[in-house]
């Protein structure tokens, strides 16, 4: 183990950047959800020792780019498509594990339709689905998962229900639906809830072994920039304004160990 | 009480502040001065880290690295003691 003398006392590294994860920096604004969900992803990978065992697909979206930060096999797909992509990868290679990385946008807007099929044929593989409530790399414009009254850029006086409809609940869609295996909501404001979000991805690669449907995580995240927020605010908002609508916990658990 | 301490690729720091807040020792601040990308970086301002890692796994941007003092044993042998047992 590396060790290092501060103060004349040897100290032991007890945390560290994950392997997996690259020396790139990554090009999110400061604070953004998706670099803590991409180590904590990749610390899982490490832990289990699947690096070569794990293929990932990337989305478009702020994490178009997810494939220069994990040092995995990864595919690109089209907006709203990874579902699909990632579906196709597990039934080439079934002995892999596979993870899609989707943003709000295109989850739950273009890729509505890939989502719910690619859940409902129960395909093994783990959907990572990164809710910030907004359209983050395109300026800020509402997303379906907005909330009532929040102001985008293209909700200036916050969305207005009779005019746009309702905020879309997929997580608890999906989770209806019989080939959703796990289906829970994660978040990753603080340290506690960063570990949470580790066991339940650890959790979903196990259950992949058991090959019984789709593993589900949505992760409530922010977005200071489209938010035009500083990072502490921006989880202060989260925590006070997407909670309520996006209540923190496991909505489907598998019955049999 | 069990000695930590951190240390932050200052280069990499965006200074959002989050490790700040999920320090709770109060350990961390930003430093007056900016690196060369014009981020204030996080530095640890008092001597009282602990090692608990909460600031680690918040970073977003993967720039602390988290030392810990090992744990001894509360009934921990005398080095001459240990050898003695050796023997
Ligand atoms: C077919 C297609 N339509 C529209 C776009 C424009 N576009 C790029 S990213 C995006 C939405 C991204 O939002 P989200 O998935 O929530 O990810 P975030 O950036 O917030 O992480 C849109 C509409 C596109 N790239 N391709
Ligand atoms: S390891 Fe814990 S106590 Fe030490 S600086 Fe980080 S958050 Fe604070
Ligand atoms: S959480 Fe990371 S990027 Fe943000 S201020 Fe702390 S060390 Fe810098």
């Amino acid at each position: 183990m590396e060790t290092r003398t501060i103060n004349d006392i040897e100290m032991e590294v007890v945390y560290q950047k994950p392997e997996t994860l690259t020396e790139t920096q990554m090009h999110y604004c400061p604070g953004c959800g998706h670099g803590t969900i991409h180590k904590i992803l990749m610390e899982v990978i490490d832990d289990m020792g699947i690096q070569d065992r794990t293929v990932g697909v990337a989305p478009v979206g702020c994490s178009v780019f997810a494939y220069n930060y994990m040092n995995i096999d990864m595919q690109e797909a089209a907006h709203g498509r990874a579902g699909a992509a990632a579906t196709g990868v597990k039934r080439v290679l079934p002995d892999k594990y596979v993870f899609s990385y989707q943003g709000d946008g295109d989850l739950a807007a273009i890729g509505t339709g890939e989502t719910i099929h690619t859940v409902n044929r129960g395909e093994n593989i783990l959907m990572l689905f990164i809710n910030n409530a907004i359209y983050g790399m395109t300026g800020g414009q509402m997303a379906p998962t907005s909330i009532l009254g929040q102001i985008t850029s293209t909700t200036p006086f916050g969305r207005d229900a009779a005019a746009i409809g309702y905020p879309l609940k997929i997580t608890e869609l999906v989770a209806h639906l019989p080939g959703a295996y796990f289906v829970t909501r994660q978040s990753v404001h603080t340290a506690a809830a960063v570990r949470k979000l580790k066991k339940a991805i650890e959790m979903s690669f196990r259950y992949q072994d058991r090959k019984k449907g789709t593993c589900f995580i949505e992760i409530v995240s922010n977005c200071p920039s489209g938010w035009k927020m500083t990072p502490l605010q921006a989880n202060e908002w989260l925590v006070k304004n997407m909670f309520p609508l996006y209540p923190i916990g496991d909505i489907k658990v598998p019955k049999e160990i | 009480m069990i000695r930590g301490s951190v240390v932050v690729a200052t280069d990499v720091c965006k200074g959002c502040e989050l490790c700040i807040a999920a320090c709770p020792q109060d350990t961390l601040a930003l430093s007056p001065q900016i690196n060369r990308r014009g981020y204030r970086y996080a530095v640890m301002v008092q001597d009282n880290c602990t090692g608990c890692i909460n600031c680690a796994l918040v970073c977003p941007d993967s720039a602390i690295t988290v030392y810990r003092q090992p744990k001894v044993t509360k009934h921990a042998l005398s080095p001459q003691a240990a050898a003695e047992k050796e023997n």
